[in-house]
């Protein structure tokens, strides 16, 4: 049944209906509604038989976490931005270990500068980490993915992100519908650990691996997420047997049948780009969308055949790698290595800024005449940054560049003559 | 699609009355998004919200920058930002001010506008609140001027987030201020959407 529901509460809803047994957060914008609102669940006893553990920081949240799995317990936490990096040495053991939790991260940009807005350098910060990531295109695919991601964490025995952009869908209010307790109940089998730290039959868990035996294990994480692409559509048709609703998988794509020009993308602007294809189709242009769900493990056959054989591939890609340019279209590139396909990536969205139709259906009709630069920044103001080049240039003691800009751009005050 | 942008400063519930209009859409069998301008919140700072009403599933994210309506919470505001960025001559504006359109403090900034309603939002407040905080009061004013959300849709919008007294004296304010607008001034010709689905609560 449809609900005008937050984002974020929604998710928490989800959560709670997959019956965790530990949860274990410490508060950063913008997950901070999701973990507000289970605790809240917890303590008025909608959620039963659920400890809320309150931690120092986001390492003692992972480390809890790797406890509550490692005894048999389904363990949930969430975060964003630094709070990520923070756990990220317990966030590799985890995965490392082979230990099922899931984790929502509101994604948000890392600093500095510091910014509490929406991009993925979060996730991508990680994305080697062994650990599941699946991206949610909407709010509506956000709740169905939490639902999923328990399923798929616990049949495989590694740990799942759920990654949901910031703000953008976390604070937005829209109609949402969150499974019932008995369908919940029905698709969530009880969590069986395929390691259990358990007294009345003891194991170690952790061992130190020297380089006699470090690649197998390594290779078996990758063998692991090999397997999780062939569970993926499985957990995903059978949340649709149940539920009559289609979500989770691997790729999906929007009118890209036979299309000349395919824009792939992940997360929230997946939407943006949909409407933008429409738009773009209503004027007779050959285009069609690809969103990628799940980013790791990367779907590289899955999406090669859902691309087909296009004349070109935009990425929209909302991170990239300083000195590198787009994470996403590497690995879209290796994906169509073999294919004549032109490849154009837009990086856009950093640090919460909106990706708008406008700006977007201009940039993808450049796009179809082949008029786009293989790396387009969406929306760069060039000549804010050419200032700035400027004044290196004159100067060895410019100042930070950041206030500068901010300055450039009236956001901060002017600063007072004869200050330099 | 018909959007709304809602500025008022941090205290005045902005949020929330964006929030409370898309549950009333929703009520009434629309699709509805609402989602608040996202920044270092403090009492006082300039606000934004958005809220999006259409027929059918909303994909996209963005702010609003074309709205097809704007309500000013604090008249003070357009002295202060670019508020009235993107909105034509013909989009509704709803400004909560006791003063008229002549008064210089509003005037200039409202030319060539066509549809601009000043509506005394706060006093009517102060009169069923004890204060003045106009936000869900001036949603009986859009109501008036849109036509495609009903008054009982509003009203239990209100009462889902309000219990009790504080929610019926919102929505008596509304009502006061959705009457005030009937009574005072010519209507647009009320918008028509197809719905989504039936009004739930009918």
């Amino acid at each position: 049944m449809l609900e005008q529901l937050e984002g974020s509460k929604a998710v928490a809803r989800a959560v709670a209906m997959c019956r965790p047994e530990v949860i274990c957060a410490y508060p950063i914008s913008p997950q901070t509604h999701i973990v507000e609102a289970l605790g809240a669940m917890v303590k008025d006893t909608t959620l039963e038989h659920c400890e809320f553990i309150n931690v120092e920081s986001e390492f003692g949240a992972m480390s809890v976490l790797i406890g509550a799995s490692a005894t048999g317990a389904r363990s949930y936490t969430a975060t964003s931005s630094q709070g990520l990096l923070f756990m990220t040495e317990a966030v590799y053991n985890a995965a490392g270990l082979g230990l099922p939790m899931v984790m929502t991260l509101a994604n948000r940009a890392i600093g500095a500068p510091i910014n509490i807005w929406n991009d993925y350098s979060d996730a991508m910060a990680v994305r080697d980490s062994g650990w599941i990531q699946l991206f949610a295109e909407s709010n509506q695919a956000a709740v169905d993915l939490h639902i999923q991601a328990f399923h798929l964490s616990e049949e495989i025995s590694l740990p799942v992100m759920v990654c949901m952009d910031g703000y953008v869908l976390t604070h937005a209010i829209e109609p949402l519908d969150v499974p019932d307790q008995e369908l919940v109940d029905k698709y969530l089998p009880p969590f069986i650990p395929r390691q259990l730290l358990d007294p009345e039959d003891p194991v170690s868990i952790g061992a130190m691996v020297g380089p006699d035996a470090f690649t197998e294990v390594r290779y078996l994480a990758h063998a692991k997420q090999l397997k999780a692409l062939q569970k993926i559509p499985e957990i995903s048709t059978e949340f649709e047997r149940l539920s009559g609703r289609k979500s989770g998988g691997l790729v999906r794509t929007y009118r890209a049948e036979e299309a000349d020009t395919i824009v792939i993308g992940m997360g929230s602007v997946v939407g943006a780009i949909e409407d933008a294809v429409d738009d773009l189709r209503d004027s007779g242009i050959s285009i069609g969308a690809i969103s990628i769900t799940t980013f790791r493990p990367f779907p590289l056959d899955a999406l090669r055949e859902a691309v087909g054989n296009p004349k070109r591939v935009v990425i929209v890609d909302r991170a990239f790698s300083v000195g590198m340019g787009s994470i996403l279209a590497t690995d879209v590139a290796l994906a169509l290595a073999h294919n004549d396909i032109r490849l154009y990536t837009v990086v856009a969205g950093l640090g919460g800024r909106a990706v708008t139709g406008i700006s977007l259906k201009q940039c993808l009709s450049k796009a179809v005449k082949d008029d786009l630069e293989k790396l387009t920044f969406l929306d760069l103001d060039v000549d804010v940054v050419e200032r700035e080049l400027t004044r290196m240039e004159q100067s060895k003691r410019s100042g930070p560049s950041a206030e500068n800009i901010l300055r450039d751009l009236g956001t901060t005050t002017p600063e007072t003559e004869g200050q330099l | 699609m018909f959007q709304v942008r809602i500025h008022g400063r941090g205290g005045q519930g902005v949020v929330t009355s964006s929030e409370l209009l898309s549950v009333a859409a929703f009520l009434d069998g629309y699709w509805a998004q609402a989602f608040p301008s996202f920044g270092s919140e403090r009492m006082g700072a300039p606000v934004t919200a958005y809220c999006r009403i259409d027929s059918h599933e909303i994909r996209t994210h963005e702010p609003i920058s074309i709205p097809d309506a704007l309500i000013i919470q604090d008249a003070t505001l357009v002295h202060q930002m670019d508020i009235f960025s993107g909105v034509s001559q013909n989009a509704l504006v709803v400004i909560n001010t006791p003063h008229s359109l002549d008064d210089p403090s509003i005037a200039a900034y409202i030319d060539g506008l066509e549809k601009v309603f000043n509506v005394p939002a706060s006093e009517i407040a102060r009169k069923h609140l004890g204060k003045p905080i106009p936000n869900l009061v001036l949603l009986g004013g859009l109501v008036a001027l849109t036509g495609i959300i009903t008054l009982k849709s509003l009203h239990e919008a209100i009462l889902k987030r309000f219990t009790g007294d504080t929610g019926e004296n919102n929505y008596a304010a509304a009502e006061e201020l959705f009457d005030y607008v009937q009574n005072t001034f010519e209507l647009p010709p009320p918008l028509s959407m197809p719905r989504r689905a039936e009004a739930i609560h009918a």
